[in-house]
């Protein structure tokens, strides 16, 4: 009995640690995006005086809306180029069909630093260069696998006969797909589609290379910022990327247990 | 409403032959039975019929219109999938509705057509319920209903009772051809089941590695099977091989067996013929008999399995074990190990070509 309070204790012990090594600077950033002092001074003296400087700052909020508006294109052409991969790979049999199978997954493994250096000469060798266009092609380019794999994945779980029963229903291919088939893998393509949006908008290393003074995203941005000086304006952005990226994984989560259910 | 007409249909898989020049006449609003163990082709053809694939040879009509290249869903079939295949994101209504709403039929007529659907399979309070929220026996008829709402040509069920229990299935059966009757749909139902496929059907095409084996009325098969094959894929049989006679057969041994059903065949030819356990007579040599137009073999009882109306005996005979079915009359019963003779007619006697 004693020694199973114990481990009981000991495991509670195990999971505090731990969630305090992953939250502990995360908080402490937080707050000092609050704390009157630019020195990380302690007294806490609580203030939004950050947030409000930060509204000020449009080189910051010029590249946050960049970092918005690069996320949500990436994510709309990244989800639907990916389902539509998707579902072909899943429906036909076509030759060298397991090879690029194969190939889709390496770019996940490959460190982003040689993508982003491979990207960078590649867009200068066929005249695109740097700017915001190199940079929402560099983002759709890496978060195609994701959206193929998460959308693939739920796509393994359909029954091929319920396309089968729709066709011996009389309904064409755009009907089964639209009335069958999306309905069943739509909990994986909003999984996929919120991977594809976190891909881009926490990218900083292919962005930092793609990226020109003018047009840059907000990751790119912070750490310029950083480099010039570091001031509490960047603790209050991070805060709320943190927020907003948090909450964007809990819906991942969300939609990947509501994927596992029926 | 309209026949199917399956004519010298080929199908290969790589080097597979899963159908091999196969021929059948589906008459318009009969019930068929396509029966055959696993890998004969039977699904394979059913799915030629319905469209899902084409055949490499061979013409394929419904209602006297060629159908063979023709997709599935331009052939107005209706289809009922092994496992239902009912969509789960619909519920059992919407699912129904599905084939007259692609088809764009005004909503006021796809409500009263599904109501009618659901009404006729006995399903009609249940149309809010989605799949998961149904037995077994109510998605089949949902499954049912969602394949004749739309008044196809042809139904076409693929082993549709395989996932339901025993008693279900029997209940599903008499539902099955009530319905089958009333709206007088020709339907082709694939089974590995024999006692469904002799309960259900108005005709059977028993099929083997990609071949027809025999078609014809359940009764016909039974009586008068063709090959030893389909002797005894539908129904038990016992199988005598020998020599034609022009009588019947001589065996190894020289014990004549007449057989006074099946083929003509020349003295001398290879031949075998086919009795039904229930056929044969058995009793004790004490008795006695000396019928001279009966088939008459010695053995010995090797094994009795009770089964309440009634017993099969497993007779020991020259190295063959025989099987003789008897009805529960009350009649004394016959030992493990006892001197039997068996008793049969030439008429209950098979002749079939080797």
């Amino acid at each position: 009995m004693a020694t199973t309070r114990i481990l009981e204790w000991l495991g509670r012990f195990y999971i505090f640690l731990l969630l305090a090594f992953l939250y502990l600077p995360i908080i402490i950033m937080a707050l000092m995006s609050f704390n009157a002092s630019p020195f990380y001074q302690l007294p806490f003296e609580w203030t939004t005086d950050w947030y409000a400087s930060l509204w000020q700052n449009d080189q910051l909020i010029a590249a946050t809306w960049n970092s918005i508006e690069i996320a949500v294109i990436t994510t709309f052409i990244s989800t639907v180029l990916g389902s539509m991969a998707s579902l072909a790979l899943y429906r036909y049999e076509f030759r060298g069909k397991k090879l690029l199978q194969a190939l889709l997954f390496p770019p996940i493994a490959i460190p982003w630093l040689i993508t982003g250096t491979a990207m960078l000469i590649f867009f200068f060798g066929i005249g695109i260069g740097r700017g915001l266009v190199a940079i929402l092609l560099g983002h759709v380019a890496l978060a195609l696998p994701y959206v193929i794999v998460v959308v693939s994945a739920r796509l393994q779980t359909f029954a091929p006969e319920l396309e089968e029963a729709a066709r011996s229903l009389g309904a064409n291919q755009w009907q089964v797909t639209h009335r069958v088939t999306l309905p069943w893998i739509m909990p994986g393509v909003i999984a996929g589609g919120l991977f594809a949006f976190a891909v881009s908008f926490d990218q900083f290393v292919v962005s930092y290379f793609l990226s020109t003074p003018g047009q840059t995203t907000l990751p790119v941005e912070i750490y310029a910022a950083i480099r010039k000086g570091f001031t509490p304006e960047i603790n209050a952005v991070s805060t709320i990327i943190i927020v907003v990226s948090m909450a964007l994984m809990l819906l991942t989560a969300r939609f990947f247990k509501f994927g596992g259910e029926k | 409403m309209a026949g199917v007409q399956v004519a010298n249909v080929s199908r290969s898989f790589g080097a597979h032959k899963a159908l091999d020049d196969v021929s059948i006449d589906f008459a318009d609003g009969g019930f068929y039975a396509l029966l055959g163990p696993s890998g004969s082709g039977k699904t394979t053809l059913l799915r030629q019929i319905a469209g899902f694939d084409f055949p490499d040879a061979g013409r394929i009509a419904i209602g006297g219109e060629s159908v063979e290249r023709v997709p599935v869903e331009k052939r107005r079939i209706g289809m009922v999938f092994q496992n239902y295949a009912l969509f789960p994101n619909m519920s059992a209504a919407d699912n129904v509705a599905f084939g007259l709403s692609v088809r764009g039929e005004p909503k006021a007529t796809i409500a009263a057509e599904v109501q009618r659907a659901l009404d006729l399979v006995q399903l009609g309070k249940l149309g809010t319920r989605r799949p998961h929220q149904l037995s077994g026996g109510q998605r089949q008829r949902v499954a049912l209903a969602r394949a004749i709402v739309t008044k196809p040509r042809v139904l076409l069920l693929d082993e549709p009772l395989g996932a339901l229990d025993k008693a279900l299935r029997v209940d599903m059966q008499i539902e099955l051809k009530r319905i089958q009757r009333e709206i007088g749909i020709t339907t082709i139902f694939v089974t590995h089941d024999q006692e469904e496929a002799l309960t259900m059907s108005d005709r059977i095409g028993i099929l083997r590695d990609g071949r027809l084996v025999q078609e014809g009325p359940p009764e016909e098969i039974y009586d008068r099977p063709q090959s030893e094959f389909a002797a005894t894929f539908l129904g038990d049989a016992n199988i005598f091989r020998g020599d034609a006679t022009g009588a019947g057969i001589r065996l190894p041994d020289g014990t004549a067996i007449a057989a006074g059903a099946g083929a003509k065949l020349a003295a001398g030819a290879k031949a075998s013929c086919a009795v039904r356990p229930e056929r044969i007579q058995i009793s004790t040599i004490a008795k006695g008999h000396d019928q001279v137009d009966t088939n008459m073999l010695k053995g010995q009882v090797s094994k009795r399995i009770f089964a309440g109306n009634n017993s099969t005996y497993f007779v020991d005979r020259d190295g063959q074990t025989l099987k003789v079915i008897v009805q529960n009359t009350g009649a004394e019963r016959l030992a493990e190990g006892q001197e039997v003779v068996l008793l049969w007619s030439p008429e209950s006697t098979v002749l079939i070509a080797a």
